[in-house]
């Protein structure tokens, strides 16, 4: 029983919405060319009602089970030894007592880890899922400090963490590069993202800077930021044979599968990765060693293996946001329209990944201006790889520009919503394209009406007790992705119901449930009747949960494949059907069958074309078209961030007191779960900006703060009343007219609250997080 | 963790005799010495629970006598406690998480130990106090949440309690019993400054036990306040536990004391002394506190918790004034 099925229950609750009109058919037609997916303009079915997630009832009975939570026969537990130097090699190991402590079953090093090719990483290839691209555990190397260098198994989790902490390494260290002073001053290089540089001139940004009768020119910095989903990494490993079973916390099944059978040598059909829950991801379940030394460690000791790293083992082992130092300046006319934009600065990153954090990417179509100049460079330190962590680029990216922009308005003594209107493009303004669906505009309108933005004081000038109280905006935007590979599979019964297939990934956003009322709907079948299979790399499609593209790409997957089920029932329809003669572009889901779009009495449920073709069930299946749509059109998703803060005059502690949230994503395709990603991603914009801090020791490149009571994230006594509200308005260039929302929310949080904390106080912080010190 | 036995006594003198060997353990609620076993950094060969010794809070002589056992969470919300002492009310409510503090006990909040992330980074950083002569990562390392009074250049950190400030403002002792016998000792005498010795904390004999605290009785209002990177679920960066009784327009009795800033619970011996029987004005508070911050020392990081510490001393003593008034 699949776990959807398990989750059926619940969904039988769920309303069973009428179906009063026959479904089109969605042609490849929101592509270029084509006509909007015709789901966008269906507006009584399951899409667009907040439903609950089906998963809810199974996570609160706590019997959905995450990946450490598959016991499987012999089963053997790992704890990992981490370096303590940054770079170097390990010059002795004494594993002696780790061996004969009790119930331990294997010590593995790299002095006896079976043979491994290098991690592939991440971009270099469709599939390739690593964070870096390092051989795992194959010489005596160091690269950074936290590195795995001993895998102990035991019959139990407390065997094995003893027996590791009697290992002894001792270490030929040398010299290494761990302040960004020493990186910067070894040289930078040039940043490269997606395949294409981080560098960007349109006409002479500098002298038209100088030349502006009004102009903001500052820095801001950013600091390192590390993964922290309530569920630690965790794998669960067996080689049954030369094949490989891993039950794994994952947004890359298939990547996952295919990465792990180039490292082990062998087909990607001989690896089955699955991951039904993913407790968070936000671009960290990915690929790391963990999952390469479990499998590495189960196939030397011939047992299972369960490797769960610890909140300490995720900070060592699982790359973070890196952080940034951008000049952002900005020359505007006495009017508000700007003239030119600058946006450079530097990044840092290993020699052994490739992601420069791209904080620039939001500013090449934020504003309308002539001149552009943006350009990231990268530096090089000795330290875990780097990585997408939500919003990658964009929510420290509008931390800089979003600030300038405010500290602009204030020095043209303009409303800085009226700036950012007055620079509202009419196309992109560094690629030219048209926008798919842009209505920022409305979003701010709305937003500003609802928060009572006229209610803001000049700076400084409202104050309650102890409290300085202030309020600020920033825009937030996110691009529309859709990556190519998507594929999906229908199966018909001649019972009425159909399974969808696709290598998903459920991460806690609710892209089952929402998913299951888009098939329903396609389909013309009652809730019930739809089941979604996901999280298992032998399901269709490379379907990666991130780049917030994952609807999208499940949603164009689920229109191909539509259309060859339609092609072939109507072929077994044959002649003795009411839908006799008709083509596929003529008929639509409807009442559980098939219905001619103009004559709906000519219907046929799929039951009756089933049986009478003698068949009890119909396969269908379909890779997505290739993402023309990104080729003509800027798309992105927007947000317009309201914040209230109070800032402590004695103390200087600054309390978030109200958020508002105003968002242009397309069509909401439920708002209940699309209102839980919104808010999400705004509380851990607020982390950013106030608290979350990587403490990297430049010393010895040692993270210092590797746990929750001391790397801060937000409380729930830090978060307040958030309210969410958005436009609406469908993209008929998309599938469903959606949008991503997994990742705007976090984007323009920061520079939010920064600029309510300067409008607050009259101080401006360039240099989150806005801890207490620097507002005292 | 260390492979270790595990005892259950039943009263003070068996906790004793059970812990006679050096490698032993008093467990209380375990929430820091569990963690610190799972570290490796506490490897006790022996741990006896004293979760089952007395748990019970009397009225004695105007004053409370509390077990060691008590739950932090029965302390705070303890009536007497609420009605009389709102400062240790407070100050247990600002500390750890609701979960935490229905496990910790009185007797193990006392005797925690620092959270300087060198001394907890068993294998990748040099710590006095974990071993002695090594040498002080956090001298020059991150240091924001570090001591600024009573450091020495052996070990510059904290002791994190909450609960500890109140009851050294409010004149507690602590009720002991080892092998020696029984002795009471002043809070404000119990923890040591780091001096050459940071691995020495307190100057309990090796096995004495915390039998219980003893408040004497408090005729002042009180409060804690406690200044920290989140609103909630965070160490003191600064915290303040104050007591004041204003009388035909000054000070006639007051009591201060510092958390987040000294290897122990720091009482504001100055600031009192320069309040007693003054004005009370913000001019005086601010007075009596510089002269208590006179010989701050900041590090690296930690400059501000100098000033800090002045302003939240003179806003609390202020809000006290006030309601005294
Ligand atoms: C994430 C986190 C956040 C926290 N935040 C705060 C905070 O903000 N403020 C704060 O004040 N505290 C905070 N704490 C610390 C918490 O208050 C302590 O862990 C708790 O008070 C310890 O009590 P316990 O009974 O669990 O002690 P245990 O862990 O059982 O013991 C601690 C020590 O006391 C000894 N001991 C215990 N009982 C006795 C006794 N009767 N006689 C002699 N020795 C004894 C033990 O041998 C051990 O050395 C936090 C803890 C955590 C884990
Ligand atoms: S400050 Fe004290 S506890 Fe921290 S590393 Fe130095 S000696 Fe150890």
């Amino acid at each position: 029983m699949n776990i959807l099925e398990q989750a059926g229950e619940a969904a039988k609750g769920a309303a069973q919405g009428v179906l009063k009109k026959a479904i089109e058919l969605a042609p490849d037609s929101w592509l270029p060319g084509g006509r909007p997916d015709p789901l966008i303009h269906h507006q009584h079915g399951h899409v667009g009602k907040p439903m609950s997630r089906i998963d809810g009832p199974l996570k609160v009975k706590g019997a959905a089970r995450f990946s450490a939570e598959f016991p499987l026969v012999g089963m053997t537990y790992a704890a990992v030894a981490f370096s303590t130097i940054a770079k170097g090699r390990i010059a002795t190991l004494d594993i002696k007592a780790a061996a004969e402590a009790p119930g331990v079953v294997l010590v593995m090093t790299h002095l006896n880890a079976p043979p491994m090719k290098p991690t592939p990483l991440f971009m270099t290839h469709s599939k390739a899922a690593g964070g870096d691209n390092l051989a795992v555990m194959q010489d005596d190397r160091i690269h950074w400090n936290g590195q795995p260098v001993a895998v102990v198994l035991a019959e139990t989790q407390e065997q094995a963490d003893h027996a590791k902490s009697l290992i002894r390494v001792e270490y030929e260290a040398e010299p290494a590069t761990t302040s960004l002073a020493a990186a910067k001053a070894q040289g930078t290089g040039p940043g490269q993202f997606m395949g294409e540089p981080l560098k960007l001139e349109i006409g002479d940004a500098e002298a038209r800077l100088v030349e502006a009768p009004h102009k903001i020119s500052a820095t801001y910095r950013t600091p390192r930021q590390n993964h922290n989903a309530i569920e630690p990494h965790a794998a669960m490993l067996v080689w049954n044979g030369e094949e490989l079973r891993v039950h794994d916390s994952s947004q890359g099944v298939a990547h996952t599968a295919w990465s792990l059978a180039k490292i082990f040598d062998i087909d990607e059909k001989q690896v089955n990765v699955t991951s039904p829950y993913v407790g968070g991801g936000f671009g960290s379940k990915c690929l790391w060693q963990h999952q390469v030394l479990g499998a590495a460690a189960a196939k030397l000791a011939a047992r299972p293996v369960r490797i769960a790293l610890s909140r300490e083992g995720v900070f060592r082992v699982v790359g973070g946001r890196s952080l940034t130092e951008q000049h952002v300046a900005i020359g505007a006319q006495p009017d508000g329209r700007f003239t030119s934009i600058i946006h450079t600065g530097v990044t840092v990153m290993t020699r052994h990944n490739a992601f420069p954090e791209p904080f620039i990417v939001a500013t090449r179509s934020g504003y309308a201006a002539d001149n552009f100049k943006l350009d990231v460079e990268v530096a090089y330190i000795d330290m875990v790889a780097n990585t997408f962590m939500r919003a990658p680029g964009e929510a420290v990216g509008t931390f800089g520009l979003e600030c300038a922009i405010d500290e602009l308005a204030e020095e043209l003594g303009m409303d800085p919503i009226e700036l950012r209107i007055r620079n509202e493009p009419e196309k992109d303004p560094t690629e030219g394209t048209p926008f798919s669906s842009r209505h920022i505009v409305e979003a701010y309108r709305a937003g500003a009406e609802r928060f009572g933005w006229s209610q803001r004081t000049a700076p400084g000038m409202r104050r309650e007790g102890e409290w300085l109280v202030g309020m600020g905006c920033a825009t937030g935007t996110y691009p529309y992705y859709r990556m190519p590979g998507g594929a999906a599979r229908i199966t018909l019964t001649r019972d009425g119901r159909a399974t969808v297939a696709v290598a998903a990934h459920e991460m806690g956003m609710g892209t089952a449930t929402v998913n299951m009322s888009i098939a329903a709907e396609r389909l013309g079948l009652p809730l019930d009747h739809v089941s979604i299979e996901y999280g298992d790399s032998t399901l269709p499609g490379v379907i990666l949960a991130g780049g917030s593209q994952q609807t999208a790409s499940i949603g164009a997957s689920v229109i191909a494949a539509q259309r060859v089920l339609v092609t072939e029932l109507l072929k077994l329809a044959g002649n003795d059907s009411p839908l006799a003669g008709l083509g596929a572009d003529q008929v639509g889901g409807y009442d559980a069958g098939l219905a001619k779009l103009d004559e709906p009495e000519r219907h046929e449920s799929y039951a009756s074309i089933l049986s009478r073709a003698g068949r009890d069930e119909v396969v269908a299946q379909a890779s997505a078209p290739p993402p023309l749509e990104l080729q003509h059109w800027s798309m992105h998703s927007y947000s317009a961030i309201f914040c209230e803060v109070r800032v402590n005059a004695v103390t200087g502690e600054t309390r978030v007191s109200r958020v508002l949230g105003s968002f242009d994503c397309g069509r909401i395709l439920n708002p209940k779960t699309a209102a839980s990603q919104f808010r999400g991603g705004i509380i851990m914009g607020l982390g950013l900006a106030l608290m979350e801090e990587t403490e990297f020791d430049e010393r010895n490149g040692r993270i210092m703060n590797a746990s929750l009571a001391d790397y801060h994230v937000p409380v729930h006594l830090d978060v307040p009343p958030i309210e969410v509200i958005w436009t609406d308005i469908p993209d008929p260039h998309t599938p469903m007219g959606a949008h991503g929302v997994g990742e705007i929310g976090i984007t323009g949080t920061g520079a939010a609250v920064a600029n309510a904390v300067y409008n607050a106080t009259g101080k401006r912080i360039r240099d989150l997080p806005l801890t207490l010190d620097k507002l005292m | 963790m260390t492979p270790f036995q595990y005892s259950r006594a039943t009263s003070a003198a068996e906790a004793v005799q059970s812990a006679g060997l050096e490698a032993a353990k008093y467990l209380g609620g375990g929430t820091n010495l569990v963690d610190l076993m799972r570290e490796t950094i506490e490897r006790p060969a022996v741990l006896v629970d004293v979760t089952g010794l007395s748990a019970n809070i009397d009225e004695r002589e105007g004053g409370l006598l509390i077990g060691a056992a008590v739950r932090n969470t029965a302390l705070a919300e303890h009536r007497v406690v609420r009605e009389r002492y709102p400062v240790l009310a407070r100050a247990i409510l600002a500390g750890a998480s609701a979960q935490i503090r229905n496990m910790a006990t009185v007797g193990g909040n006392i005797l925690q130990r620092t959270r300087c992330a060198y001394f907890y980074d068993d294998e990748g950083s040099r710590c006095n106090k974990r071993t002695p002569g090594q040498g002080c990562d956090a001298l020059d390392g991150f240091n924001r949440m570090h001591a600024i009074l009573g450091t020495s250049p052996a070990c510059v950190a904290t002791h994190p309690s909450d609960m500890c400030v109140a009851l050294a403002a409010l004149d507690a002792t602590v009720h002991l019993e080892g092998r020696q016998g029984r002795r009471t000792l002043a809070l404000t005498d119990l923890h040591r400054l780091p001096g050459d010795h940071p691995e020495i904390e307190t100057v309990l004999e090796p096995g004495e036990l915390i039998t219980a605290v003893e408040l004497p009785p408090l005729t002042m209002a009180s409060t804690y306040r406690k200044v920290r990177d989140r609103a909630s679920y965070a160490f003191a960066l600064v915290s303040v536990a104050a007591a004041l009784r204003v009388e035909d327009g000054a000070v006639k009795a007051v009591r201060l004391a510092l958390g987040g800033v000294a290897h122990k619970p720091w009482r504001a011996w100055k600031a009192e002394a320069a309040l007693k029987d003054g004005p009370v004005t913000a001019e005086a508070f601010r007075a009596a506190a510089e002269a208590e911050l006179a010989d701050a020392a900041p590090l690296r990081d930690n400059a501000f918790k100098i000033e800090l510490a002045k302003r939240t001393m003179v806003s609390v003593l202020g809000e006290l004034a006030g309601e005294a008034a």
